[in-house]
């Protein structure tokens, strides 16, 4: 591959983690940064055990536990109530501490999801490759890092070679301009462009997003939208960094520090792809295509802005779609032509990967602030790790939503996926922040909206699905 | 790894599209910390009831397709959560191939990982194969990797592509871990050279 063809962010990471060229064409791929929680790794642990090999790179790696930890009450191992959560929690601790994986324990205040802490912790960093057990790993994209979840079989592979056997994917090129609206976010931008090119739209493709709103984004808004590029389909987002990644990790935890720093950033500083990179396909996105977003369906593709209404599944041509659109309604409990704005809700739940980070909760607070939650409606928000929660409990964000009537709760992945105590019970109608509305996602029967903090905390304030923008 | 050389068997019809891994086995059946025994709980929302009973419309539940080897869906099949508790489950039912337009990345890598092999057709041949699905049990459906054909209960041969690597993997059962192991030399240069270029990357252990 000639160094002097025009290359894009992806391009350039791929080219310098190949560490062999096998004949057929799969590349053996370096990995920088493995993430590893108790859900996905147990069994990639016991082949490691059982075809006594070591970790290769323990210094490359780290633990936390995340998925099926309390939000309220004791955080001890030994007290996690329900027998399963408790062993896979106990068995990553013993995991980690026979194979001298650094890790960080529960009671740890840097404790929190995964990739939340990565960035959060200056783990994650541009340029590298990152992988983690876990789809919502696209999340570290948004620091110009090549980062996607792998199945546990890879993460055995990872542990074991600190590689893993790859082709490379195709170039997807996300463009959005102009000037996000008044009660917009990462969020809404991310779901517009999953309605937008559907949740396959991405398949075999990293998307590089690109344009100046992207720009204009905080690292936050950069990482929600980064996050929610496995639910296009593709196998990870890229922002290429820039001065706003440069300050966000300078300083942090893990960060290269001092002379180490200003050469990690004239390096960092060559990855933008070149002026002329191919990409196999490009997407253009205006800020008129974006208001605050919220889906109807099943799937996160199925999304309209929160003044439209609910498509008729009659207007379908294909039977099988059509068939699908219906399926999706009568489990939702939705009719055709209904106003999003209407429907009342049972449950808020701010938090997750998505949006777990200080610059959610202060967006959901700023709602929040002088308002009430109704009668009824049960409203948690779960920040995204202990430095988070210590952060805006600083600012006073947990009074204004205490006193709000909403649950301030501890650091886990809690009711996006509801493998710990916090799910929907059934027919339950919840405004979420996390990632995914599959049928049953957050408890089984529970029917799930995805929007964004400031959204959901007007839906927790007014008891209905709401335009936030109506609240001024 | 168990080998994948010839598979003859019953193929149940799934038209549908976006099957989600949380479809395939909800996040509840995830705390555990073994790969066997998932079986039981694939497409548990589909396949039961509210009460535990079996849900009689659902296609697992029928007669010949509880024995079935195979799954014919649509596309995007395996999207959504990484999890590798889908493979296993699917494996653990006794399904050993999957048809479809298209999957999704992650579940697609997985299934290899586990002996699984998922065959992308366009959606025509992918609904001419549900359609045969209608012959009753005698319908046996034929997918041969070696040739890379899938055989319809008709006779009619389709060629499908596959990945050279994973098919010389599938076809001898090999674990990927072995041999890239192979490669470590190559592993340790780039280490040593690479590596140095970055004298700033940090490491993990504080």
């Amino acid at each position: 591959m000639s160094a002097s063809r025009p290359r894009t962010l992806f391009d350039k990471i791929w080219d310098s983690h190949v560490v062999e060229r096998l004949p057929d064409g799969t590349c053996i791929l370096y990995i920088d940064r493995h993430l590893v929680h108790e859900v996905t790794s147990p069994q990639a642990f016991e082949g490691l055990r059982m075809a006594g090999r070591p970790v290769r790179r323990p210094d490359c790696t780290i633990a936390v536990a995340d998925h099926n930890i309390p939000t309220v009450g004791s955080r001890i191992p030994s007290d996690i109530k329900e027998t399963d959560s408790r062993i896979q929690v106990e068995t990553l601790e013993a995991n980690v501490k026979e194979f001298g994986v650094p890790y960080i324990p529960i009671l740890d205040e840097r404790q929190g999801i995964v990739h939340i802490i990565g960035p959060e912790l200056g783990i994650s960093l541009p340029g590298t490759t990152l992988v983690c057990g876990d789809s919502h790993t696209s999340t570290h994209g948004a620091l110009g890092s090549l980062a996607f979840g792998i199945g546990t079989s890879e993460v055995e592979h990872v542990l074991a070679t600190q590689t893993l056997l790859q082709n490379p994917a195709k170039n997807m090129r996300i463009d959005v301009s102009g000037t996000l609206g008044f009660g917009c976010s990462g969020k809404d931008i991310v779901l517009a462009i999953i309605g937008k090119i559907t949740t396959a739209g991405g398949t075999g493709h990293v998307i590089e997003y690109t344009g100046d709103t992207i720009r204009a984004l905080d690292m936050a808004g950069r990482m929600t939208v980064s996050n929610m590029s496995i639910e296009a389909g593709a196998r990870a987002g890229l922002i290429a960094p820039d001065q706003t990644t440069f300050d966000y990790i300078k300083g942090r935890e893990f960060a290269p520090k001092g002379d180490a720093f200003e050469q990690a950033v004239a390096y960092w500083k060559t990855l933008p792809s070149d002026p002329g990179a191919h990409f196999d396909q490009t997407v253009f996105l205006t800020t008129d295509e974006i208001a605050p977003m919220v889906t109807w369906g099943t799937t996160p593709g199925a999304v309209i802005p929160v003044t439209g209404i609910v498509p008729n599944p009659m207007d379908e041509p294909d039977e099988g779609k059509r068939f699908q659109l219906q399926r999706m309604l009568d489990y939702m409990a939705l009719t055709a032509g209904q106003k999003l704005q209407d429907v009342p809700i049972d449950v808020v739940f701010i938090g997750s990967c998505t949006n777990g980070r200080i610059e959610d909760i202060r967006a959901a607070a700023a709602v929040a602030k002088g308002r009430k939650v109704p009668f009824g409606v049960q409203a948690l928000v779960v920040p995204g790790s202990g430095l988070v929660k210590k952060q805006a409990e600083a600012e006073g964000l947990d009074r204004i939503l205490l006193e709000a009537g909403f649950e301030w709760r501890d650091p886990c992945c809690s009711m996006c996926l509801g493998m710990n105590p916090d799910k929907l019970t059934p027919g339950q109608r919840c405004a979420s922040t996390s990632n995914r509305n599959f049928e049953g996602r957050q408890g089984p029967n529970g029917r799930t909206h995805l929007l964004s903090p400031a959204m959901a905390a007007a839906a927790a304030v007014t008891g209905r699905l709401t335009d936030v923008r109506q609240l001024g | 790894m168990d080998k994948f050389t010839t598979l003859t068997g019953v193929a149940a019809p799934m038209p549908m599209q976006n099957i989600d891994t949380d479809k395939i086995i909800p996040a509840r059946f995830l705390k555990t910390i073994k790969r066997s025994g998932l079986g039981v709980h694939l497409f548990d929302p589909l396949r039961f009831n509210k009460d535990g009973s079996e849900n009689p419309d659902f296609i697992l539940n029928q007669e010949p397709f509880r024995k079935a080897e195979v799954i014919i869906a649509h596309e995007n099949f395996g999207c959504g959560s990484s999890r590798e508790h889908a493979p296993w489950a699917l494996l653990d039912f006794g399904i050993r191939c999957i048809i479809a337009p298209d999957f999704a990345d992650i579940f697609y890598n997985n299934s290899f990982k586990n002996g699984i092999l998922p065959v992308r057709l366009p959606r025509a041949v992918c609904d001419q194969l549900i359609e045969d699905t209608k012959l009753g049990g005698n319908a046996r459906i034929t997918v041969d990797l070696q040739r890379q054909v899938v055989v319809r209960p008709n006779g009619e041969e389709i060629a499908f592509e596959i990945d050279p690597f994973r098919k010389h993997s599938l076809l001898n059962g090999l674990d990927d871990i072995g041999q890239t192991l192979q490669h470590s030399g190559s592993i340790d240069r780039y280490e040593t050279t690479q590596r140095a270029g970055q004298p700033w990357m940090p490491s993990t252990a504080a």
